[in-house]
């Protein structure tokens, strides 16, 4: 296939709730070489029914060729790309922070401006919650950096479809 | 439980997990199980005993497969196997990748350990259902008896719908024993799994249209036609549009090779006429193929001036390795059937012998390169398979081993009619063609069925040998030994400057003490005069046999491509 540009989709799959589903569909993508950069699973408002959120990188051909083999396996019920329509995507992160007394109001003012949290305060580390997309977990990232960041916890990228707008 | 079944019965007797087994497979239409006990399946075995299922024994589970597998390729049935747990599964993996990577219906049975000890390493525990995953269509294991049958019926429907391809169902022990209604058979409704046989008529028309304006068309089917049953709707089409035909190795017998259309096989050992013409092809239409990479060579170099019409059932097939301009997914056979009502409405007259010159440079391929040997007073492997060829008046089912003797056998032996060759061609498994030839030969107990072998590959199941003279079966084993891993040893020959490093089988047994071994007849040629006469014999003795042809040791195959060439960058005779 030529060789296009790559880029990242997020696919969103609804999966039978069952024991040995999730591993069916990380070995696909580990047995044919397809990248997966972030996973969610949980259960969805029917409880045989899971949705998957998955995050994957690669050009056309390769995204053609994922879906098609998600939709192969017997367990996926439904395959959606967001690409193909509007959307709203959340990541979760808890962060750690060092928090030495000189940096603490700098913390909570960034924290304030990403719309975050804090959920746990220690004597030497301030434990943050922030929710958004890719950019903004990244960029508040970025800011805490330099005073001393010593875990990160993150869900990896949910996603719904937009309903139309009357 | 996706099984669906809306009469749930007034009646409320339980059933036994075994009583179940034993009435779904009924119900499935299976009549023969190939198999090996252990303690896990004991419990089956002690029941089935008393059935009148037909069950074979045979000596080693890989052959279970490998026979289920040939049994379903040549009735067109669901071969079924059933084995124990933990070596006993673990056995079977070789034979359900051979199967999985040709598309062939099985339903493979493992005992497991009871479910009270899955997890704890218990003797003959292995996670079976983990290392068969991405080698089945889809498994099972079951866990509660109120999913049993519903299991059992999707993985039959699974097995033999769509693509097919084998599906594995493992059954812990105290499952036989446990108790649970079993309602009536209803057909199996899958939400998230429902094959498209009908193909998407504007597409239709869009080949339809490309096969008018097309100067130079060419048909590739493959194995797909034979498993959709769709060879005489094949014939039709290329009747009818007047295009040449070649087909993959999994393809051979989906057209008869008595016509001027009939280019031979494509690929890296395909005809030289079969390998220009896709090169020089203006429209390709390829249907059930998946373009592995022995058939197209280079995938850039592959059709250049070709636009590529893909049908295939299965929708990954398409696109995966070749960009094709017209997608068609369906069922081969409806599909062809379909573009015939279409051809005859539209096209049919068109044409008008205007193809003419595309035949004229076919034939003139043909005639400057064609396969060919030349036997003195050795013999030569080719000449054995035009022998059996000409003395079965290639009417038998042909099964292979892996190798040289595969490839000859698909250049040498005509294959004219459907499901007559069954070979592990995916996988290229050696080891296959002895228990599949079992099998096929429990399918057709009125054919002849021949496995040609090299003398490697049949010593990786030659134990079988025991369940063919056990049953009866007059199968016929060729053994062309070249005292090699031959094809290994050819590409050692053109790419490794001779070093046959591992490839030399000199210490091997008596062929013809080792089939007498195993009660089988054993018969010898070591000249060219003696191929026919011990072929004769061979092919009319009523009972299991082996024959083994010594021949020219450092024979090649050819035309070969070299791997990651392009097509037509054939080394010939
Ligand atoms: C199970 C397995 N192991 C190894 C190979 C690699 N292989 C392909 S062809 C071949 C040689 C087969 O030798 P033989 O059966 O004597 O056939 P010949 O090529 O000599 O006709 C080998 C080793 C294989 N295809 N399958
Ligand atoms: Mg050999």
């Amino acid at each position: 296939m030529n060789q296009e540009k790559e880029e990242k989709h997020i696919l969103s799959l609804m999966v039978d709730n069952r024991p040995g589903v999730l591993s069916r569909i990380v070995g696909l993508f580990s047995g044919r070489g397809f990248n997966i950069e972030s996973l969610c699973v949980a259960e969805t408002a029917d409880a045989d029914i899971s949705r998957i959120t998955l995050v994957t990188c690669g050009d056309m051909g390769v995204i053609e060729q994922i879906k098609k083999q998600l939709n192969k396996l017997i367990n996926v019920i439904k395959v959606v790309d967001f690409m193909d329509m509007s959307f709203v995507q959340r990541d979760l992160a808890l962060i750690k922070v060092r928090a030495k007394p000189e940096h603490r109001a700098e913390i909570l003012r960034i924290t304030d401006i990403f719309r975050g949290r804090v959920v746990d305060v220690g004597s030497e580390f301030y434990t943050l919650e922030v929710t958004g997309d890719l950019e903004k977990i990244d960029a508040i990232l970025g800011l805490l950096k330099p005073m001393g960041i010593k875990e990160i916890a993150r869900t990896g990228t949910i996603a719904l479809p937009r309903e139309k707008r009357k | 439980m996706t099984f669906i079944n809306e009469s749930w019965g007034v009646c409320t007797i339980k059933r036994t997990g075994i009583e179940i087994f034993l009435k779904v497979l009924e119900e499935e239409g299976v009549d023969t199980i190939f198999g090996y006990p252990g303690a896990s399946v004991i419990d089956i075995y002690d029941a089935l005993v008393k059935t009148d299922f037909k069950h074979i024994l045979v000596r080693h589970e890989q052959g279970a497969v490998h026979a289920a597998d040939g049994y379903a390729r040549a009735s067109g049935k669901v071969g079924v196997c059933l084995v124990t747990s933990g070596p006993g599964a673990t056995n079977t993996v070789s034979g359900i990748a051979a199967a999985h990577a040709d598309s062939i219906p099985l339903v493979v049975f493992t005992g497991q350990v009871p479910t009270g000890l899955i997890g704890n390493d218990a003797f003959q525990e292995v996670d079976i259902v983990g290392i068969t995953r991405p080698c089945t269509k889809h498994n099972y294991l079951v866990t509660k008896i109120e999913d049993l049958a519903g299991s059992l019926r999707e993985a039959f429907h699974i097995a033999r719908s769509g693509r097919p391809g084998p599906v594995l169902v493992d059954l812990p022990k105290d499952m036989m024993s446990s108790k649970a209604e079993l309602k009536p058979a209803k057909s199996v409704e899958l939400k998230s799994y429902q094959p498209n046989y009908k193909p998407n008529v504007r597409q239709l028309g869009k080949v339809v249209a490309l096969i008018k304006k097309a100067k130079r068309p060419l048909i590739l089917a493959g194995g797909g036609v034979i498993l959709s049953k769709g060879a005489g709707e094949l014939r039709k089409f290329a009747e009818a549009i007047e295009s040449p035909v070649t087909t993959t190795l999994m393809g051979l017998g989906a057209f008869p090779t008595n016509t001027s259309k009939w280019l031979g096989m494509i690929g890296m050992h395909g005809t030289y006429r079969a390998n220009m013409a896709s090169a020089n092809c203006d429209l390709m239409i390829a249907v059930g193929v998946r373009f592995d990479d022995r058939v197209t060579g280079k995938i850039d170099a592959f059709a250049p001036k070709a636009k590529i019409v893909h049908i295939d059932i299965d929708p990954t097939s398409i696109r995966k390795n070749i960009s094709v301009a017209i997608p068609v997914v369906g069922d081969c056979r409806e599909t062809l059937n379909m573009l015939n009502e279409l051809v005859a409405a539209q096209v049919e007259g068109v044409f008008n012998g205007s193809r003419g010159a595309w035949f004229d440079q076919i034939e003139e391929w043909k005639s400057t390169k064609k396969l060919d040997y030349h036997q003195k007073n050795v013999i030569k492997p080719q000449y054995v398979i035009e022998a059996l060829h000409r003395l079965t008046k290639g009417e038998a089912v042909i099964t292979t081993e892996v190798g040289q003797n595969q490839m000859w056998t698909a250049q040498y032996y005509h294959f004219d009619r459907p499901n007559c060759f069954i070979t592990s061609g995916g996988l290229g498994c050696m080891g296959f063609g002895l228990p599949a030839a079992i099998g096929a030969q429990i399918a057709c107990p009125d054919r002849v069925v021949v496995d040609i072998a090299g003398d490697g590959s049949i010593q990786m199941n030659i134990q079988e040998l025991a369940t063919a003279v056990q049953y009866g079966l007059p199968v016929k084993v060729v053994i062309l030994n070249n005292q090699y891993l031959g094809m290994v040893r050819q590409w050692q020959e053109l790419f490794y400057d001779k070093c046959y490093a591992g490839t030399c089988m000199e210490h091997a047994p008596d062929f013809l003490k080792l089939a007498e071994a195993y009660g089988a007849l054993g018969l010898r040629a070591t000249r060219p005069e003696q191929v026919e006469p011990v072929l004769r014999e061979g092919l009319s003795a009523p009972r299991t046999v082996v024959m083994e042809f010594k021949v020219e040791r450092e024979e090649n195959v050819y035309p070969m491509v070299p791997a990651g060439a392009p097509i037509t960058e054939m080394l010939l005779v």
